[in-house]
């Protein structure tokens, strides 16, 4: 790809990334969310966050999902990291080093 | 009057943007590993400095950014590129729509600034704080954002100079340390809106768990993520009647 066509390429991916996180904002000065909305919205945080972390254990495949076994094993360590200590920089950390040492040690 | 308590109360507004810089420290680590890995993963993608910095700066979304660079190097053309990042960050929409209600009262640029810097982390931070607070400052929000933004660009960019040296970050485990933050931020999540509702939540976790797998056999997992996160939300509102 050259350099002038990648730009705009880039530039194009900004303005769809920028607008679906700015509409909202602009979208709600005006319009006041009935209460069934915000209460749907309220459970936003707990479902995308869910979401996201499940879509990091599963790798879709011909005809059949399957769990990615080394996001899964570092996954427990760091669950039970994150209930106890409840600190997001231990998590991470713990995360990190957990993922680590099983690349190393289990090559899955 | 209870001065003791104003004065604690005065403590806590005194300096929002301040405090929000502090509340994101805990994320940085995030940051800085992830951001260095895209900047390896980018120079390994033959992408130059400029095309880099571009990218950081503009599109501002670790995902987007790494399949960014998957899908320059299987020579996919530029629409499909835009198209495919359309889609992998049309979850910010859902996490803005849920963040704007308690900033109506900011200006609209003020607003395009907050809703410009919206990453998942710190959707993750603000949401969680606003589940203990109710209510937020914008310059609490500006201090968090403009420190989360600064961290990732400087530690993309670090990652790009690094990239002549390493090769494969993954090795090192730091692709996981925005997966932990996720985990980290939803116990955080669980743990803010009470126990009373810790078994409803929980319920909706498996709804999103089920959710995401089978939609997986229909769609790529970035669009299973947004269906699955309306869907269970929406299950959760029938829960509460």
């Amino acid at each position: 790809m050259s350099m002038n066509i990648m730009i705009w390429t880039i530039i194009g991916c900004a303005i769809v990334t920028w607008l679906p996180r700015i509409i909202p904002f602009l979208f709600v000065k005006h319009v006041k969310l009935p209460s069934i909305v915000m209460k749907w919205l309220s459970f936003i945080p707990i479902c995308i966050l869910s979401a996201l972390v499940v879509e990091n254990l599963l790798v879709p495949g011909d005809g059949i999902t399957s769990l990615n076994w080394s996001v899964v094993f570092a996954f427990i360590p760091t669950l039970l990291l994150a209930i106890w200590t409840k600190s997001l920089s231990v998590t991470v950390l713990a995360g990190v080093i957990s993922m680590a040492i099983i690349r190393i040690y289990l090559p899955v | 009057m209870n001065s003791s308590v104003e004065n604690v109360q005065y403590e806590q507004v005194k300096h929002p943007f301040l405090q929000g810089i502090r509340d994101c420290i805990p994320t940085l680590l995030g940051y800085i590993s992830i951001g260095v890995a895209f900047g390896i993963v980018g120079s390994a993608s033959q992408l130059n400095m400029i095309e880099i910095a571009l990218l950081t700066i503009l599109v501002y979304a670790g995902s987007a950014q790494f399949i960014f660079c998957a899908l320059v190097l299987s020579g996919t053309p530029p629409l499909v590129i835009i198209f495919t990042i359309f889609i992998v960050n049309l979850r910010h929409f859902l996490m803005s729509l849920s963040v704007a209600p308690y900033f109506t009262k900011y200006s609209y640029l003020r607003n395009i600034g907050f809703g410009s810097l919206l990453t998942d982390e710190t959707f993750g931070v603000a949401i969680t704080k606003l589940m203990q607070t109710k209510e937020m400052s914008g310059r609490w929000l500006d201090g968090l954002n403009i420190t989360a933004y600064a961290a990732w660009i400087v530690s993309c960019l670090g990652g790009a100079l690094l990239g002549k040296w390493i090769t494969a970050p993954e090795k090192w485990g730091l692709d996981f340390a925005l997966i932990a933050m996720f985990v980290a931020l939803l116990v955080l999540q669980l743990q803010s809106v009470g126990k009373t509702k810790l078994t409803k939540n929980l319920c909706l976790i498996g709804i999103v768990a089920i959710l995401m797998y089978i939609f997986s056999y229909f769609m790529p997992l970035h669009l299973a993520v947004i269906l699955s996160t309306i869907f269970a939300a929406a299950i959760g509102v029938v829960m509460d009647r």
